[in-house]
C-alpha cells in the first residue's frame, strides 16, 4: 500500500514537472531543476506547540529545540546513519582509554553579535551548563575534570572515567554552546538572551511575537559558504490541529514537523498534489513508547501477570489501528533504530491470549463471577489523543484476558507527580527518546536510583535490580565500545525477563512539507537542525 | 453621580480582593507544581535542579507565606514574574491585551448591532414567514458550538474559497505597513469575531424581538398610537430603545462568558489573545501569570458592568444613581 502511495507522488511529482517544462518551453520562463538548490523566499513553518524559551538551557522541549537548532551551530550534527559529522568543531579525537577527548575548531566562525566565536565559549558553556544543570547532558558530562584551551581554536577535555555517549550528544540542541561574552557572571536561567538567542548558526533570531510567531532571517555571514538558501522563516503558532491542517492544505504553510496534524488527516493530506509526508530525520531521537507497571501493585508484583499482559496485547494492531502504521512493534526498550546496541534475541511475548490466561490463572488470579479477574488503573502521557486511544487499546486488550482498566485523564503537570513523584499509579503508557546512546535515553527509566525522585521519564515501576543497576552505572564509565555493546545487550535480556515495563512500539513522528520543498531530510537529526538546505524549486503559493 | 462611582471604585477592591484570595488557593489545588510542569516539558531534569528551580519561585515556603508574599505585590501593582515566559506578568498581559479587546468589541459590536437589527425587523414582521425564518435561523445558531462554527468558516471561506487567512493576527510573511497593514489585520479578524459574536448574535437577535412583542401590547405605546404617532417612529423610539434594556443587561453579564469562550475562538484562530495565554498558563502551573490574566479580567468585567450601569442611565432616563 506504501508502495502505491510512493507512486501516485511520483505521478504527480512528474506531472508537475512536465507541466514546468512546458511552461517554460511556451512562456520562455526559466525553471529551476531538481538537484540545482535555487536561493531565496520566505518559509512559513508550523510551530507547536508555542515554546517556553528559544534556547535549550534546561528546556529540551520540543519547539524549543526546532527552532534554537536553527540559530545555534553544534560541534557536530548528526549524519543519516547517526555518525557525527563536522560542524563547528572540523576534526575531534578520543584517546584509546577514552580519557582525553580533543575537538579542533572551525576558524573564523562569528557570533550573529560579530564576536569572534572561540574555544573559551565551549568551555564555558560545558563547565557551566552541560556538566551541572543541563538536565541530559549532567550524567554524561560530570565526569570531565577540566577543559583545557591551549589556543583559541582547541578544546581539550580530561576525563575521570571515559564517558562515550558524549559523542551522540554534541549537536546545536544537545548540547548547545552559548555565547561566553553575553552569559558569563549572568544568572544563566534567567539571562533574557534565552528569549532573543544569539548562535552562530545558519540564521539570525529576528522576533519572537508571543502567541504569533517567531521570526528568523538569513545569516549573511553563515561559515558554510553559499547557505542557508532561505531568506526568512516564520515559525507561526497555531495551537488548533484542525487549523494546522487547512494551513497545510491551503499551502500557508509549507514545514511542519513532529506530527502536526491527527493521524486521520494524514492520508487526506497526503493525497493532495502540493504536499509530502516525511518520516526520516527523526532518528537522532528515535522514540520509543512503553508502558510502565507499578511493581508496588499486588497483581502487577507478580512477573506471570506482567508477561501475561505482554501476551494479551497485539502490538501490531495496535500499530496500525492507533497509530495509522506510523509505528513499528517493539521488540526491546532500545530501538532497532540504534542497530550497534539493538539486541533482537530477548525473550519474547507473542500475541497469544490462551497463554496470557494461562499465566493469569498460574498466578492465581482466577475470573471471577462477571468474568474479571482484577482491576487496574492507565494514565497516559497527556500530550495527544494518540496517547489516549493507545490506553484504550490496551484497555481493550486486558479486557479480553479478564483485566478490567480503568483509564485516567489529567494534564503533564498532574501526570509527572502522580507517576515519577508519587508513584501513585498501576500501569501508564509514555514515550522516551532514547538517542544514538541508549545511556541517553533508554537506561534512565531502570536505574533504581531515579525511583520517586519526581524526575520525569525515568524509573517509574520502582523496579530494582542488582545486576542492572550495576551494568548501568559501569557501562556509563566503560571505555571500551565493545564492552559497552556487551554490557547494554545483556541489560535488554534481563528487562526484557523481568518486565518492569513493556516496550510497546516504536514511534514514527512525521513531518508535512510542501512538494516545492527541496531538500528536507539531510540529517539524522534534521528535525532538531537547521533548514540551511532547504529550498524552494518555485516559489510557495502564498496566497 | 460621584457617590456612584465612588461606590463602584470599592466594588472593584472588594470584587479583586475576593477573587485574588479564591484564585490563589484554588490554583494551588491542582496537583503538580510550576517545577514539575516545567520538568515535564524539559523532557528530562535532575532533582537538583527541580529544587533550585522551587527555591527560585519561591515554592519552598509556606502557603500562605507565598499568598501574603503575593498580595503585597498586588497592592504596588506589581503583578509578578511568568517563569514560563520569563518575562513580568504585567508586559505579557499589556502585550496581550489589546487583540483580545479588538476581537471581544468587534465580537460584541457585531452580536449587538446585527441582533437587535435583525430582532427589530423579527419583531416587526412577526408571525410573517420571513419571522418564522429568523427564528429558525437564529435557533440554529444559538445551538451550534462555537468551535465547529469556526472550524466550518475556515473550510468555506478560508482554504475553498480563498478568501479569507487562516488563522493568526498579521501575515508575517508581507512585511505589510501603514494602510496594508490595518486591512490585513481587518481580513484576519472577520472570521473569528464573526464565530466568537455568532451565538451572542442570536441571544440578541432572540431576545429583542421577544421583548419588542412584549412591549408592544403596553399603555404608552398605546397612549402614542392613539395620539396618532407614525408606526416607524413607535417601533423605532418607544418600542425599541426600551426593549434595548434588557439587552444591554444581558451584555453586561454575559461579558465574562465571552472572556472565557475568546479561549476557544483565539485557539481556531490562532489569535494572540489572553484567552489562549490564560490557558498554558495554566497547564503550566505559571500561578504568577494566571492569578494576573483572571485579576485583569476580573477587573475588566466590573468596570464594563459600570459602563453598562451608565449607559443604562443614558437609555432610561428614570433610571438614576441615588
Amino acid at each position: 500500500m506504501s508502495d502505491k502511495k510512493a507512486f501516485f507522488r511520483l505521478g504527480f511529482k512528474q506531472i508537475r514537472v512536465f507541466a514546468g517544462v512546458a511552461a517554460a518551453v511556451i512562456f520562455g520562463v526559466g525553471t529551476a531543476f531538481a538537484g540545482t538548490p535555487r536561493p531565496g523566499g520566505t518559509l512559513s513553518a508550523i510551530l507547536n506547540p508555542e515554546p517556553v524559551t528559544l534556547t535549550p538551557v534546561v528546556n529540551m522541549a520540543q519547539p524549543t529545540q526546532v527552532v534554537a537548532g536553527n540559530v545555534f551551530d553544534g560541534l557536530v550534527y548528526y549524519d543519516r546513519d547517526l555518525t557525527p559529522k563536522p560542524a563547528l568543531a572540523e576534526s575531534w579525537e578520543v584517546s584509546p582509554d577514552g580519557l582525553r577527548i580533543v575537538f579542533r575548531l572551525r576558524k573564523g566562525v562569528k557570533w550573529h553579535d560579530g564576536k569572534p566565536f572561540t574555544a573559551a565559549d565551549v568551555k564555558w558553556s560545558l563547565e557551566n551548563l552541560w556538566k551541572t544543570i543541563h538536565p541530559r547532558n549532567k550524567p554524561l558530562f560530570e565526569s570531565v575534570e577540566s577543559v583545557e584551551t591551549p589556543d583559541e581554536h582547541t578544546v581539550i577535555l580530561s576525563l575521570s572515567k571515559p564517558s562515550l555517549p558524549i559523542l551522540s550528544v554534541i549537536n546545536g540542541v544537545g548540547s548547545v554552546i552559548l555565547p561566553k561574552h553575553l552569559y558569563d557572571g549572568t544568572d544563566l536561567l534567567n539571562n533574557p538572551y534565552n528569549n532573543q538567542p544569539v548562535g552562530t548558526g545558519p540564521f539570525v533570531f529576528k522576533e519572537w511575537k508571543r502567541g504569533e510567531y517567531v521570526l528568523l532571517e538569513k545569516n549573511p555571514d553563515y561559515w558554510d559558504k553559499g547557505k542557508p538558501y532561505l531568506d526568512r522563516i516564520v515559525f507561526r503558532v497555531i495551537p488548533d490541529a484542525s487549523a494546522r491542517a487547512a494551513a497545510l492544505e491551503k499551502g500557508e504553510v509549507q514545514y511542519a514537523p513532529y506530527n502536526p496534524v491527527p493521524f486521520r488527516d494524514v492520508d487526506r493530506l497526503t493525497r493532495l498534489p502540493h504536499l509530502k509526508v516525511e518520516t526520516r530525520g527523526y532518528e537522532w531521537l528515535s522514540p520509543l513508547l512503553y508502558m510502565d507497571f507499578n511493581l508496588a501493585n499486588p497483581y502487577l508484583k507478580d512477573v506471570r501477570v506482567r508477561r501475561a499482559i505482554a501476551h494479551a496485547v497485539d502490538l501490531a494492531a495496535l500499530a496500525k489501528i492507533v497509530w495509522f502504521g506510523y509505528a513499528l512493534p517493539a521488540i526491546s526498550p532500545v530501538p532497532s533504530t540504534l542497530p550497534t546496541f539493538f539486541n533482537p534475541d530477548v525473550p519474547r511475548y507473542a500475541y497469544d491470549l490462551k497463554k496470557a490466561e494461562a499465566l493469569l490463572d498460574e498466578a492465581g488470579f482466577k475470573r471471577g463471577a462477571d468474568g474479571t479477574r482484577f482491576t487496574i488503573t492507565h494514565d497516559f502521557l497527556p500530550y495527544g489523543d494518540d496517547y489516549l486511544h493507545t490506553g484504550e487499546f490496551l484497555k481493550q486488550a486486558l479486557k479480553r484476558v479478564g483485566i478490567e482498566v480503568t483509564i485516567r485523564t489529567q494534564d503533564s503537570a498532574a501526570f509527572i507527580k502522580r507517576v515519577y513523584a508519587d508513584a501513585d499509579f498501576d500501569t501508564n503508557n509514555t514515550y522516551n527518546n532514547a538517542f544514538p546512546d541508549p545511556q541517553i535515553g533508554v537506561v534512565r527509566a531502570y536505574w533504581s536510583g531515579w525511583f520517586k525522585t519526581g524526575t520525569a521519564w525515568t524509573n517509574a515501576s520502582g523496579y530494582k535490580n542488582a545486576e542492572v543497576d550495576s551494568l548501568i552505572e559501569s557501562t556509563g564509565v566503560e571505555g571500551n565500545p565493545e564492552k559497552r555493546i556487551a554490557n547494554l545487550k545483556r541489560f535488554q535480556e534481563i528487562i526484557l525477563r523481568d518486565l518492569p515495563s513493556l516496550p510497546l512500539l516504536e514511534l514514527h513522528f512525521f513531518t508535512i512539507h510542501s512538494a516545492n520543498l527541496q531538500d528536507v531530510v539531510v540529517q539524522g537529526d534534521q528535525v532538531y537542525s537547521s533548514l540551511k538546505h532547504l529550498w524552494f524549486s518555485e516559489d510557495p503559493a502564498q496566497k | 453621580m460621584w457617590r456612584f462611582l465612588w461606590r463602584s471604585c470599592a466594588q472593584i477592591a472588594f470584587v479583586a480582593l475576593g477573587i485574588t484570595l479564591i484564585n490563589f488557593f484554588l490554583l494551588r489545588l491542582a496537583p503538580g507544581d510550576a517545577a514539575q510542569a516545567l520538568a515535564g516539558q524539559s523532557g528530562a531534569a535532575t532533582p537538583e535542579y527541580m529544587a533550585a528551580l522551587r527555591r527560585q519561585l519561591g515554592l519552598d515556603q509556606a502557603l500562605y507565606v507565598q499568598f501574603f508574599l503575593y498580595a503585597k505585590k498586588l497592592l504596588t501593582f506589581d503583578l509578578g514574574f511568568s517563569f514560563h515566559f520569563g518575562l513580568p506578568v504585567a508586559e505579557l498581559i499589556w502585550q496581550r491585551l489589546p487583540a483580545t479587546l479588538l476581537l471581544m468589541g468587534s465580537a460584541i459590536a457585531f452580536a449587538l448591532f446585527l441582533g437587535c437589527l435583525l430582532g427589530f425587523f423579527a419583531a416587526l414582521c412577526s408571525g410573517k414567514i420571513v419571522d418564522v425564518l429568523f427564528s429558525v435561523f437564529t435557533l440554529l445558531i444559538y445551538a451550534t458550538p462555537a468551535f465547529w462554527v469556526g472550524m466550518m468558516l475556515i473550510l468555506v471561506f478560508s482554504v475553498r474559497l480563498d478568501l479569507l487567512p487562516i488563522g493568526g493576527m498579521i501575515t508575517v510573511e508581507k512585511n505589510l505597513i501603514g494602510f496594508a497593514y490595518i486591512k490585513d489585520v481587518l481580513a484576519h479578524l472577520v472570521l473569528p469575531a464573526v464565530t466568537l459574536g455568532l451565538y451572542y448574535f442570536a441571544v440578541y437577535t432572540r431576545l429583542t424581538r421577544a421583548e419588542m412583542l412584549a412591549l408592544s401590547g403596553r399603555e404608552f405605546v398605546r397612549t402614542a398610537r392613539a395620539k396618532g404617532v407614525r408606526a416607524w417612529r413607535i417601533a423605532w423610539r418607544h418600542i425599541f430603545r426600551n426593549a434595548l434594556l434588557p439587552v444591554v443587561t444581558t451584555l453586561g453579564v454575559q461579558l465574562g462568558s465571552i472572556l472565557g469562550g475568546a479561549v476557544l475562538v483565539e485557539t481556531v484562530f490562532s489569535w494572540p489573545g489572553m484567552g489562549r495565554m490564560a490557558m498554558s498558563s495554566l497547564l503550566q502551573r505559571d500561578t504568577n501569570l494566571l492569578l494576573g490574566i483572571l485579576f485583569c479580567s476580573s477587573l475588566m468585567v466590573v468596570f464594563i458592568n459600570i459602563v453598562v450601569d451608565l449607559v443604562y442611565m443614558r437609555l432610561d432616563p428614570r433610571i438614576r444613581p441615588e
